[in-house]
């Protein structure tokens, strides 16, 4: 999407303090990343390594303390709340490890809720969201509710739900996390072929390196801080 | 951006039907009493303000005996037909002046048989009421002044006595005589009091006077002022003219009261008025009792549903888009039980006025007051939740569970 060298995502020196004083705990360190336009990052790292953090930076839902976070050369920290809701809405898709679909509101519904907010006329929010189901293979079950899903087809609406107003960047926490090895490879398999087939760039923790083999880059995190990439030849450290 | 979140909140009200319906209850009531207070309350008040017109405009009631309240008092000396003639000799304001002596006692006729009230008056009796004989006549002058043993009935008299006949011509027995009915008199109905304006005999003065009380007696003077003359004017003329009559000296108090009746009706309809008003005030109350039960169950609802708003806000909706979910929600719950109540009230409006016999009487204006105010119950009373949902804040909302 974004070809004039610009990155989609860029963190500069990044830090992230929760808490004051003596209670204050540091989850960033100052973090420099840079991912461009149609790459497919896996994250990795233990709990509590800021993972989740930056995540949540990623997705404008935070802000980080001190550094700086561009989102397609715009730099996120300057903006308000409702400005980050607008960029979310327009630019990012949001798949959790917990699904997060509506409870008792039909798949169709649940992925049509963004389109809704985009303001689109009820026909075409219709015509994307069966296509946005389609894509991710459950054409047919539009009118199921997620309590009659099986927990891949759950991810599988939530994938929907998060390409459905065509996002350039694909935030994914643990998509994998609640589901078995089979279920885990189909869910991956929808987000490779997104990412090859629509050029959405993919952003994605995981704690697996099976799925994070799917990826184009692995990110690893450790206390804050991203782990420079020849350190990872060191055995142990995946 | 309105209809969308008018149709998420009809389906989260469907969702939970039970709770939506007992979260609207407290609306419900409140709605449905305060039109219920202010529809019976405005009935009661055109009964009265009918009945201002019933009794004949300017009437004044002399009586003696101290003012003791609306009705008639004891303990003094009573009128006699030349304190009536000496009204109509030196008051020219007056248009009409009925001498009045009355006794209950029960009425005869073949085998039925009914209790009421036999009055001896003359036609000023009919003139100061606005009364005219609806079959048949009232008394003619000779009848008057020889007290003929004739009488006008009301309608509730001749339902007892004849059914459904024409009672003209026949002859009922009051106590030791016997009198022909002349005249039936048209329905009036019941007085502000509550009594049957219907349920009574009139017969000439002087007949009463001889053959029934065996005495001179006038128990009450009726006068009706002229049209467009002060009735207070009259009123303070007549209190002069009684003392002079009744040699009462300046330091003593007047031995009788004139009252106006058409001011003690007006009483009356300020008191219904402010009856209906405190009435509704109280219903009004609870209203806002209502709306704080749905204030709670919003509460509960944005509690409840932590978690979807996280969804919401990450998906990126706005603050503002939020907060008018909830606040959608709240009104579009408020005006729906202000709907269920005014249709509730209409309809035991309906059932209580036939009940408690006032007229029904329609109040638009309130019935659209009744449902504006209800949801304004909801939007003010669910400003505060729906703000507790829109400043959510998404990471943490979604880690709710």
């Amino acid at each position: 999407m974004d070809d004039n060298g610009v990155p989609v995502i860029e963190l500069r020196q990044v830090s992230k303090t929760f808490g004051r004083g003596a209670a204050a705990m540091q989850a960033l360190r100052g973090i420099d990343l840079s991912i461009q336009a149609g790459e497919f990052v896996a994250v990795m790292g233990a709990s509590g390594s800021g993972k989740s953090t930056c995540m949540n930076i990623l997705g404008c839902l935070d802000t980080p303390t001190t550094g700086s976070y561009l989102f397609r050369g715009v730099a996120v920290e300057n903006l308000s709340r409702d400005q980050r809701a607008l960029l979310r809405r327009s630019y990012l898709g949001f798949v959790f490890q917990g699904f997060n679909l509506l409870n008792r509101t039909t798949a169709l519904e649940n992925i049509e809720l963004p389109l809704i907010y985009r303001g689109d006329a009820a026909e075409a929010r219709h015509r994307e969201s069966r296509k946005a189901l389609a894509a991710v293979g459950l054409a047919g079950w539009e009118e199921h509710t997620p309590g009659e899903l099986s927990g891949g087809q759950q991810q599988r609406v939530a994938i929907a739900r998060a390409i459905v107003t065509r996002p350039a960047v694909l935030l994914a926490d643990e998509p994998t996390g609640n589901l078995d090895t089979a279920r885990s490879q189909e869910i991956m398999n929808i987000l490779t072929q997104l990412n090859q087939e629509q050029g959405i760039t993919i952003v994605m923790v995981t704690h697996e390196p099976d799925m994070a083999a799917y990826a184009s880059r692995t990110v690893h995190f450790r206390d804050g801080l991203v782990v420079p990439e020849h350190h990872l030849q060191d055995p142990g450290e995946t | 951006m309105l209809w969308n979140a008018l149709s998420l909140a009809m389906r989260e009200i469907r969702r939970n039907v039970l709770r939506s319906f007992l979260t609207i209850l407290g609306i419900v009531i409140g709605v449905a009493a305060v039109i219920v207070m202010v529809t019976l309350g405005g009935g009661a008040t055109l009964q009265v303000t009918q009945q201002i017109a019933s009794l004949g405009s300017n009437m004044l009631m002399i009586t003696p005996g101290k003012r003791m309240g609306p009705g008639q008092s004891i303990g003094a000396a009573p009128f006699s037909v030349d304190d009536a003639a000496a009204l109509v000799r030196d008051m020219p304001q007056l248009v009409a002046v009925a001498p009045m002596a009355s006794q209950s006692m029960t009425t005869v006729y073949g085998n039925a048989n009914w209790t009421t009230q036999v009055t001896g008056s003359s036609n000023d009796f009919f003139k100061v009421r606005n009364w005219s004989a609806g079959a048949g006549r009232i008394f003619t002058e000779s009848e008057l002044r020889a007290g003929a043993a004739v009488c006008v009935i009301g309608q509730t008299v001749r339902q007892k006595l004849f059914g459904n006949q024409d009672p003209t011509g026949a002859r009922i027995r009051l106590q030791k005589i016997a009198c022909e009915v002349i005249g039936l008199l048209e329905s009036k109905g019941q007085s502000s009091m509550g009594s049957d304006q219907d349920d009574l005999v009139v017969i000439p003065l002087r007949a009463f006077q001889r053959r029934i009380a065996g005495n001179q007696e006038v128990n009450i003077i009726q006068v009706s002022v002229r049209e467009g003359l002060s009735t207070t004017r009259a009123q303070q003329d007549i209190e002069h003219l009684m003392r002079e009559r009744r040699h009462l000296s300046d330091k003593e108090e007047n031995n009788f009261s004139v009252m106006d009746m058409k001011e003690i009706t007006r009483m009356l309809t300020s008191t219904t008025q402010v009856l209906t008003a405190l009435l509704g005030a109280v219903a009004a109350v609870s209203l806002l009792v209502g709306g704080i039960g749905i204030m709670n169950i919003m509460l509960v609802s944005v509690t409840e549903r932590t978690r979807e708003i996280g969804i919401r806000l990450a998906i990126g909706a706005l603050e503002r888009e939020v907060l008018l979910q909830f606040l959608v929600e709240a009104a579009v719950l408020s005006s729906f039980g202000g709907l269920v109540g005014i249709v509730l009230a209409l309809v035991t409006s309906v059932g209580l006025a036939s009940l408690l016999n006032v007229p029904f009487v329609f109040n638009a204006a309130i019935v659209g007051i009744a449902f504006l105010f209800s949801a304004a119950v909801g939007l003010v009373f669910g400003y505060f939740p729906a703000k507790k949902a829109a400043r959510l804040d998404p990471i943490e909302a979604l880690r709710h569970e």
